[in-house]
């Protein structure tokens, strides 16, 4: 198990004309989960698109592992699994198919795998349904288990726990201490502070100016 | 991780089959070249010779129109879902997964079109001995129509309400297309060879092939930001 280290220094990211991140820097390590918070329209989401590489920053750099994300984008991409605030489902499509695909070309994934990481988010009722029949927050367990099935050492999560119950957010508190528990990184912005050990958790808020 | 060929085929694969489930969409654009193609004979004259004349151009302006129907549906879905964003972040090559999705639009709009064109000229009365080189030149004119419109579809995606956008960014391109493909088809129906225009057509695909996914890729990367 090779341990991972992110970091970001002194970001910079316009978003149109305005200025959401001013000279922003960070760093997260293997066993690390750093919780990401701030009033909406603070930058959160911003940030972490920053980090997976969606947006350019305007100066600054974001590395994995000492390497700048944007010198080799696919190595760096293949070892990231991204859940925005929509979950990436397509409503014609049942979970299993959609994790078939979703997950499939990133990399090889069987039926078990797929029937495995559905029964730990709790969708295993469900799974043969169209998803567009699933409520919201049915449809965000289908969206993490596309996440575990990734098998990526870093996590960034843009509101995990939107639209879930109070089981759903101890289970992604559950599943984000089991990932950094592994030698993962994972970061997510929340609004509600996820269940995941103080020792292992890292604070960044985000403030508007 | 999957290999690129996997890749394209899950791509292609979850696209044929989410349109088999929604099918409107599908058949929207043919229902409209069908129609379209129809209301000639109507408006001008039942006279066979006349509409033989028009045939080339009705047939290919008609296909061209349908086709511009069809691309504002090519991303549309995948950039309101995230998926496009899983694809751009999926360590596979967003060029070549763009190409894959293209191949399906050119699967689900470009084919049907081809193989529905002999019935909209037999309705313009254009003889049987013709039909080979029209399906031909269609199918070939679509394929770089398919293609083309992922690099207009992609640079559109950000944009509400894009679609007449992207009609303004498409037809110029598309006008050496529409040239080329009416000539392949007026010689086709002339019984004349078809193949001078087929290799400009030709010409066209391979260029769209080689550029046109890097671009469409350039595109959507900024429309994702």
């Amino acid at each position: 198990m090779s341990a991972h280290r992110l970091t970001g220094d002194t970001l910079h990211v316009f978003r149109g004309e305005r200025h959401v991140l001013r000279g922003l820097s960070f760093a997260a390590e293997s066993g690390q989960y750093l919780e990401v918070s701030g009033a909406n329209g603070a930058g959160k989401t911003s940030l972490l698109r920053t980090i997976v590489g969606l947006v350019q920053a305007e100066s600054g750099s974001v590395e994995w592992n000492g390497r700048n994300i944007h010198a080799d984008s696919r190595a760096y991409h293949a070892q990231l699994a991204w859940l925005g605030h929509d979950s990436p489902l397509k409503g014609d499509l049942s979970a299993i198919e959609n994790l078939h695909y979703g997950t499939g070309i990133r990399r090889p994934v069987d039926a078990a795998a797929i029937d495995l990481a559905l029964e730990e988010v709790d969708a295993s009722r469900f799974a043969d349904r169209p998803v567009r029949t699933l409520s919201a927050g049915q449809r965000r367990r289908v969206a993490l288990a596309g996440v575990l099935l990734a098998a990526a050492p870093l996590w960034v999560l843009d509101e995990p726990a939107t639209h879930l119950d109070a089981a759903g957010h101890a289970l992604v508190g559950h599943l984000v201490e089991r990932r950094i528990e592994t030698g993962g990184i994972v970061i997510a912005a929340v609004h509600a502070p996820l269940p995941v050990q103080e020792a292992h958790t890292r604070r960044l808020g985000l403030s508007t100016k | 991780m999957t290999g690129a060929w996997s890749a394209a085929r899950l791509v292609v694969e979850r696209d044929l089959r989410l349109a088999f489930r929604n099918r409107a969409q599908l058949l929207h654009p043919l229902l409209f070249f069908a129609i379209v193609t129809t209301l000639f004979p109507l408006a001008l004259s039942p006279e066979a010779s006349r509409l033989r004349d028009v045939a080339p151009g009705v047939l290919w302006v008609a296909a061209l129109l349908s086709s511009l129907l069809a691309i504002e549906f090519l991303f549309r879905d995948d950039a309101q879902d995230g998926t496009l964003e899983q694809y751009a972040l999926s360590g596979q090559s967003l060029t070549w997964l763009l190409f894959a999705k293209t191949v399906s639009h050119w699967l689900l709009a470009g084919l049907p079109l081809a193989l529905m064109s002999p019935v909209a000229a037999y309705g313009l009365g254009v003889p049987t001995s013709a039909v080979p080189g029209i399906v031909a030149s269609v199918a070939l004119g679509t394929v770089a129509l398919s293609l083309l419109g992922a690099v207009t579809a992609g640079l559109t995606i950000g944009i509400r309400r894009g679609g007449a956008l992207l009609s303004l960014l498409t037809l110029p391109l598309a006008v050496p297309l529409l040239i080329f493909g009416a000539q392949a088809t007026a010689r086709a129906i002339a019984g004349s060879g078809i193949a001078g225009p087929m290799y400009f057509l030709a010409a066209f695909t391979v260029l769209g092939i080689t550029l046109a996914p890097l671009a469409a890729a350039a595109a959507v990367r900024i429309s994702l930001e």
